[in-house]
């Protein structure tokens, strides 16, 4: 009833191409922000925070990140696990070396340094494409777990071979550590992630964004009206890798406090974020959230629901929690092959008419 | 004649035809072992509409690519506004003004009708990465000034309705259409058209046909065109160049190609007695 876009008249262009172009929509947006910023800081605990909210918000970055890339730009990647081990690396060297710089700063430059790595590692991507580039960055993978494991110069020659993040604050308040409070990393987590999801609306409305979408959609035809193939692809490249790199500087300094390389950034990890983006809907922001919560959340929810509820035994339930997963996601590609996102939209078309069927 | 004025000329209907604006001097393209396009010159001139005829085959398309950067010919010069042109990617050709469609249509299917016109201004666009990240100032009024530029492009060629509709929902005339929007928003110096009329039905070449004539004249862009309805060609065309089996065969007015008998032959087939 609500949701109606009769007598909301656009006057400028820039009215016009906002992102939020129902009225509802944008309040219900901004109440989310609100809830975001100043409700769920005062509630949360640390069950809730590590969980679910801040392994949400870093894998929302990174599914962002991998968005950019696939979604928007159309070069398949399956290096992100490697992506993010360049940027849990590149962060942990950081903090060690320079304890007296912001740990913002460090998170950063993590990413930049991602960035160049991305960009390396996207030059075949001038070459080939699709399964094949795909198949090239899943050597960017193995040889950055690799390289990882086998320099002891990047985890400071540790005997454990594991790098852990020293105590790290902001404004007094401990972001990384053992004496971090629940809210402070996720308010941390969400502030980078509100900023990036900004950023990346903006870059994906505009010249940039048509760009890569341009070369997603017919490279030939992208390249006769003055797309330069080499520049676009690299850059979304650049801009991917940032996003992903400040992913796994955060997911090793905040979220998991220590960390092997293998273990926290192998494969597995370039996958889920794949299954992200397939499953909450490619070239889109709003899928990258979508995605990021449901592989997120629905394992801590069928696990809640089986051994909380059903009383099952654990090693049970974590293998029956697999294959459902597996199953929702075969279910959910074959019901809707453009993912959440498309249901959502098709969801808000339902809206704009309900309740009159025409 | 003159049509060999290098100054220009006036056509009968009293548009005004300028200086030679591309020249194609001597082009030889090769495919391995195949000669797709043997020693063929032409020139067009600004303001002009020049069409490309030929049987299947006959080396067409590849002249368009020649012009616009897909294929480097092996021998020959492509002079362009008083330079030779180099080797060339496309999107340096594109740069340079010379904005296409394709016969086979190619468009961005998963961008919005409005988004793939813009996309045509890519060239015209130069706001820095970061000026896009914060989408303050520069970026902005940039965004909304090109959209002004389209939305008279929009409304050119009667396409207001559909703005907002991902492309590949449309029905293939609009297709066309929206293409021609695409490249009409270059703002090109030279607009090259491959079929724009293929498989279309009557009305919709009449509206197309409509669409290039008042291009030309409004925007006095020139355009270079590729088509297999002789009617269309005739009519709309101020010069003809007529291919066949890569060679030049013919270049002339409408009238004077319709009656050179090698033009007549190719098309019609001679007798063998």
């Amino acid at each position: 009833m609500f949701y109606r876009e009769a007598g909301d008249f656009k006057t400028s262009y820039a009215d016009d191409s906002q992102t939020f172009p129902i009225r509802f929509d944008r309040l219900r947006y901004y109440a989310v922000i609100a809830v975001a910023f100043g409700i769920v800081p005062f509630v949360i605990n640390d069950y809730w925070a590590n969980a679910v909210f801040v392994p949400f918000l870093i894998y929302a970055i990174a599914a962002l990140g991998l968005n950019i890339l696939t979604g928007y730009c159309g070069q398949v990647s399956l290096g992100t696990g490697g992506f993010m081990a360049v940027g849990a690396y590149a962060c942990y060297k950081l903090m060690t070396a320079f304890p007296e710089v912001s740990i913002l700063i460090h998170v950063l430059l993590a990413g930049g340094v991602t960035a160049v790595v991305g960009v390396l590692f996207g030059l075949p991507s001038l070459r080939i494409k699709g399964f094949y580039l795909a198949v090239a960055t899943l050597a960017a993978q193995f040889f950055l777990v690799w390289l990882f494991n086998k320099v002891p110069w990047f985890y400071n020659y540790s005997a454990s071979g594991q790098i852990s993040a020293p105590e790290r604050t902001i404004l007094g308040q401990a972001v990384t550590g053992a004496n971090t409070t629940a809210s402070a990393k996720y308010l941390f987590c969400l502030i980078i992630l509100f900023a990036l999801a900004w950023l990346a609306r903006n870059l994906t409305r505009g010249t940039v964004g048509r760009k890569w979408m341009a070369i997603r959609d017919m490279d030939i035809a992208a390249e006769i009206i003055g797309v330069n193939p080499l520049t676009t692809k690299l850059s979304a490249f650049a801009i991917s890798s940032f996003y992903i790199g400040v992913a796994g500087a955060l997911f090793f300094a905040v979220y998991l406090g220590a960390a092997e390389v293998g273990e926290a950034f192998g494969i597995q990890k370039s996958f889920l974020i794949l299954f992200m983006i397939i499953i909450g809907g490619l070239g889109s922001i709003f899928g990258s959230f979508a995605g990021a919560a449901f592989m997120v959340l629905l394992p801590v929810l069928l696990k809640n629901v089986l051994v909380g509820q059903l009383g099952w035994a654990t090693d049970l339930a974590a293998h029956v929690e697999l294959m459902i997963v597996g199953a929702l996601i075969v279910i959910f590609l074959i019901a809707e092959p453009h993912g959440m996102a498309q249901l959502w939209r098709l969801a808000k078309e339902k809206l704009r008419l309900w309740p009159f069927p025409h | 004649m003159n049509q060999m004025n290098p100054e220009g000329y006036t056509t009968a209907d009293g548009r005004k035809i300028g200086p030679v604006l591309m020249e194609m001097k001597n082009i030889t393209l090769r495919f391995g072992g195949v000669k797709a396009i043997t020693d063929i010159s032409f020139d067009i001139r600004e303001g002009e509409i020049r069409a490309i005829i030929g049987p299947n085959g006959a080396g067409k398309s590849s002249m368009l690519n020649v012009i616009s950067g897909f294929y480097v010919p092996q021998e020959g010069e492509v002079w362009f506004k008083g330079y030779k042109r180099g080797p060339m990617k496309p999107y340096q050709v594109a740069r340079l003004g010379i904005a296409r469609t394709f016969q086979n249509i190619a468009l961005f299917d998963g961008m919005s009708v409005l988004d793939n016109i813009m996309t045509g201004r890519l060239t015209l666009m130069n706001s820095g990465l970061m000026a896009q990240a914060m989408w303050w100032g520069t970026a902005e009024k940039e965004e909304t000034a090109h959209r002004e530029k389209v939305e008279k492009i929009i409304d050119f060629l009667e396409i207001q309705a559909i703005r907002k509709t991902p492309v590949g929902r449309l029905p293939y005339g609009l297709k066309k259409r929206v293409e021609l929007a695409r490249a009409l928003a270059a703002e090109p110096k030279l607009l090259l058209l491959d079929e724009p009329m293929a498989g279309m039905n009557v009305e919709e070449k009449e509206d197309m046909c409509r669409f290039i004539l008042d291009v030309n004249d409004e925007f006095g862009t020139t355009i270079a065109l590729i088509e297999h309805d002789m009617g269309v060609v005739m009519d709309l065309s101020d010069r003809v160049v007529v291919m066949d089996y890569g060679k030049k065969i013919g270049d002339g007015t409408p009238d004077e190609v319709r009656n050179n008998p090698d033009v007549i032959n190719a098309y019609l087939g001679v007798s063998h007695d």
